[in-house]
């Protein structure tokens, strides 16, 4: 066990952990966010994906000591409930989501694709989303959303 | 934990209600049951109004539903039916899903069942319609005056003088002590304020912002983590359990073993995960596993359980002096469920009680199960719904609040077990593997005389309901048994037609002693159904045979139709009677533009990308839905990727109770059923399953180039509501292996449609052609 510090949604926070910890597993069990998610804890579906310096990156492998102090950004920690982000709120109006237990991977991967390239093409974001996997299959909505979002953008 | 208390406490803590509903003061008469179901007797009596809904004081209502929202919106729909039938806003309702302390036993949440359950002359529709006509009773008596001259619309009756009393000052916070009248009248659809209407889903804007509470995040005072280990290979079993392996590694709790059943508790869920890991288990082979390259074969060599579905006797003769008679087989592959999140579940077992919070679709059953694998009296045992991710059927979700259970009784504290992905793959009860004969004869004319089918599906457990733990694979590790097929010839059909399964095509007429029940016109079929053991456990997979079986009637019927050079979609219209299914198949015909004419499509080449449509139509479980589906796809013919381009679907499911949420289930429905048709299938080699991940079980992800889809929604008010989650899946894999014999006349029987098989299929084309 070791003390590590980390900074997520904008604090910072001490927890006593193993290193080789995944941090997922920190993510949803000692700081008890619910927005990063297990889905394969092999980097496959993009279900636990949170934004590392605005980077989509797979939480469930990594180890938590190798975050150091960058910058980690979970799905509650673009939005709330109350102010949702403008891609958020893009998925909320396109009704693009039915269990939603993949939205992590969705909204984080397409928010660093487009904060990055906010003119990327349709086969660009394909090609940015084939990694991800929802199997309630709400592709439909979740395309429509993200580019309504990259239409409100312009 | 007393149950009374837990039920006030709940109420208490949810902040809408300050009065005590404990669920002993709504105990029966023994052996109440509800309705249709095989349920037994639960605490909620659900003859009661009270055990239905609630008004507190501040005129917010709790209505308590036993169908459980698994991501296809049904609490969004459930809420939207109470707002209705009770006349008050739709955010004045707070909808309690599944909990074995405080709703009515309603048995599984499952088969496209929740909306006929609920919103038809029964259950929570009556239940809050009877509380309406109370509340307008109650109001009259106040106001002295006949309540006939009363109106109720957002939680207050007025009367035509001006007059008004709110929901709250009638009833809140008072318990109604009525029973639910069956007879209460119904507000009628096309009157409708709250449904019909495209109402948001309630759930939305928490998941979209990571604030949904999911199983997953479920967290109890004193929980730790555990973690299951396995047998590495189908039927192995434990010889020995070395616990020391995992006596170094910090955190571990306990090492529990229940004759096969082998796991691990740690505090932190990674050194679980360490521990079962490296925990020292000797296993002895299991009996090994037939090939998977002639199953289809090695199915139809079983002795089998037999289901003669319809026999008009005649068909043998009908065949004999046909015009042609055509056969055609077909194959469907073993799938998995596949859910985005592993499974999850958190239990409490205490030496006289249990907790658990589960995402089970069967808190009852399920209930009951955990009794018998704990020991414990059923009453003792707690069952809380908690959503968990997208299930579409028996995927892991019983047997993982079987695993914490087992785990938190030997440790003596709150466990949470999340599977692996490979546990989950290797946990779950795949959907059934088919193969389905078909044989027709046709007249001179062209149309069909007598439809012949047989169809074998293979079982081993399934859902474990109250009594058979066994059924799933946690509770066979802990040595109860499975339920198995036992053989049995068919007998002669008796009563009403069942189509349950889909099995007896949509075409055929149906008569078991003189009463016809089909959806079709061909006078002479003789269909049965032969279920054989499978060596791996099996459930409900979204749409459970329905799909398997429409596969291979919809191709089946497309190969009649372009062997007698028939229009699909005509000839479909000629052998159906039923005016619902033949009104879904004209209404997307005519949306997709649908070009009448035979298949092949002419003209297209036999080399580069060609474009073709298909078309396939159902009865779901002969009258639960009626839908239509049009494909149009092209095919890569140099490397047989199938693209899908195009979707039309009608549907039709009765009065339509929240057109977003239908919609978002159809678009959903074939996308899934083309991730189905296209890539999933169960692969094992002679010792074990090895679709154990994302890379070995593949899916259409994200990156998929998603076609267009278009939906007809065909409204019937004066209708009674159906299902709608599971009947436009059903049709994707056919409709898209029809739009492929179109495009390139190569037919393709056998599921997924990969680019091998199509390339087979394209090659074994040119080879008939050069003969």
């Amino acid at each position: 066990m070791s003390a590590i510090s980390l900074k997520v949604n904008g604090r910072v926070h001490d927890v006593n952990v193993d290193p080789e910890t995944p941090l997922l597993y920190v993510l949803s069990d000692e700081l008890q966010l619910r927005g990063p998610k297990f889905g394969c804890g092999l980097g496959q579906c993009g279900a636990c994906t949170v934004l590392i310096q605005g980077r989509a990156v797979r939480s469930c492998v990594i180890q938590v000591s190798t975050v150091k102090d960058q910058e980690v950004t979970s799905l509650e920690g673009i939005g709330t409930p109350e102010r949702p982000n403008t891609l958020q709120q893009a998925f909320i109006d396109e009704g693009a989501a039915q269990c939603g237990f993949c939205l992590s991977g969705v909204i984080l991967t397409a928010k660093a694709l487009l904060d990055q390239n906010p003119k990327a093409s349709d086969r660009q974001i394909r090609e940015a989303m084939r990694g991800i996997l929802c199997r309630c299959f709400a592709h439909s909505r979740m395309m429509r959303a993200i580019r309504r979002f990259q239409e409100r953008g312009k | 934990m007393n149950q009374e208390l837990t039920r006030r406490d709940f109420l208490r803590t949810s902040g809408l209600l300050i009065v005590s509903l404990g669920a002993r003061s709504m105990v029966g008469p023994l052996g109440a049951r509800q309705g249709p179901f095989d349920t037994h007797p639960s605490p909620v009596d659900p003859s009661k109004l009270d055990s239905w809904l609630a008004i507190a004081s501040d005129g917010t209502v709790s209505a308590y539903t036993g169908k459980c929202d698994l991501g296809q919106g049904m609490l969004t729909v459930q809420t939207q039916l109470v707002a209705e039938e009770l006349c008050v806003p739709l955010d004045r309702v707070k909808l309690i899903q599944c909990d074995t302390s405080i709703t009515p036993d309603q048995g599984t949440t499952s088969g496209s069942q929740s909306t006929p359950t609920n919103f038809n002359a029964r259950n929570l529709a009556q239940a809050a319609a009877t509380a309406r006509e109370a509340l307008i009773a109650m109001a009259g008596e106040k106001l002295g005056l006949s309540a006939d001259g009363l109106t109720a619309e957002n939680g207050i009756v007025r009367a035509a003088n001006g007059h008004a009393i709110s929901y709250a000052e009638l009833i809140g916070g008072k318990h109604f002590e009525l029973a639910v009248n069956p007879r209460a009248s119904r507000r009628v659809a096309n009157e409708w304020k709250v449904l019909g209407k495209p109402i948001p889903s309630v759930d939305r804007v928490a998941l979209v912002t990571g604030a949904f509470e999911f199983v997953h995040n479920v967290q109890v005072p004193g929980m730790v983590h555990g973690r299951v280990v396995r047998p590495p290979e189908m039927g192995a079993t434990v010889a020995s359990v070395d616990e020391k392996s995992v006596e170094h590694i910090p955190g571990v709790i306990q090492v529990v073993v229940r004759k096969n059943f082998v796991g691990v508790v740690a505090e932190k869920q990674w050194q679980a995960a360490k521990a079962a890991k490296t925990l020292k288990i000797t296993w002895n082979p299991g009996p090994g596993l037939p090939p998977q390259e002639s199953f289809y074969e090695e199915m139809r060599k079983q002795t089998s359980r037999d289901v003669m579905l319809v026999n008009s006797a005649d068909v043998d003769a009908k065949l004999k002096g046909a015009a042609r008679v055509l056969k055609a087989t077909y194959c469907y592959p073993y799938q998995a469920h596949g859910s985005i999140g592993s499974s999850c579940a958190i239990a409490e077992v205490r030496a006289d009680q249990a907790t658990i919070w589960s995402p089970t679709q069967s808190v009852y059953p399920t209930q009951h199960g955990i009794a018998t694998l704990t020991g414990l009296p059923p009453e003792s045992v707690r069952l809380i719904f908690v959503r968990g991710s997208g299930c579409y059927g028996l995927n892991a979700a019983d047997t993982v609040s079987y695993d914490a259970a087992l785990l938190s009784q030997d440790a003596r504290r709150p466990v949470r077990v999340q599977l692996t992905r490979q546990d989950e793959f290797l946990s779950e009860n795949y959907g059934s593997a088919c193969v389905i004969e078909q044989q027709v004869g046709v007249d001179a004319s062209g149309a069909i005389i007598a439809w012949d089918c047989a169809s074998w599906s293979v079982s081993l457990g399934g859902r474990p309901g109250y009594d058979r733990p066994g059924s799933v694979i946690t509770g066979m590790l802990a040595g109860f048994e499975p339920e198995r097929i036992t053989p049995r010839a068919a007998v002669e059909p008796t009563g009403e037609l069942r189509n349950g399964s889909n099995a007896v095509p949509s075409y055929v007429l149906g008569c078991i002693g003189g009463k016809c029940g089909g959806a079709g016109s061909i006078r002479s079929e003789r269909i049965v159904m032969r279920a054989v053991e499978s060596p791996f456990f099996t459930g409900p997979l979204r749409s459970p045979l329905r799909l398997q079986n429409t596969f291979a009637h919809e191709c089946f019927m497309d190969e009649i139709s372009a062997h007698v050079k028939a229009d699909p979609v005509a000839y479909r219209l000629q052998h159906l009677s039923e005016t619902r299914i033949s009104d879904v198949l004209k209404g997307a015909a005519q949306k997709a533009n649908w070009e009448a004419r035979w298949s092949p499509k002419p003209g297209n080449a036999r080399t580069g990308v060609v474009s073709g449509r298909g078309v396939a139509s159902v009865a779901y479980e002969g009258d639960n839905g009626y839908a239509a589906l049009v494909a149009e796809v092209e095919v890569d013919q140099a490397n047989g990727q199938v693209q899908p381009k195009r979707f039309v679907c009608a549907l039709d499911c009765g009065p339509v109770s929240n057109p977003d949420g239908l919609r978002n289930q159809i678009e959903g429905g074939i996308l899934q059923g083309t991730s189905r048709a296209l890539t999933e299938e169960i692969s094992w080699d002679d010792r074990k399953v090895t679709s154990i991940d994302w890379r070995t079980y593949h899916t259409l992800s994200l990156g998929f180039e998603v076609p267009v889809i278009e939906c007809v929604l065909i409204d019937r008010p004066a209708a009674k509501s159906t299902g709608a989650g599971e009947t436009a899946i059903t049709l994707a894999a056919a409709a898209i292996g029809n739009a492929i014999f179109d495009a390139t006349s190569a037919r393709i029987r056998e599921v997924p449609f990969t680019p091998e098989r199509v390339k087979a299929a394209l090659a074994a084309r040119s080879a008939a052609s050069a003969s």
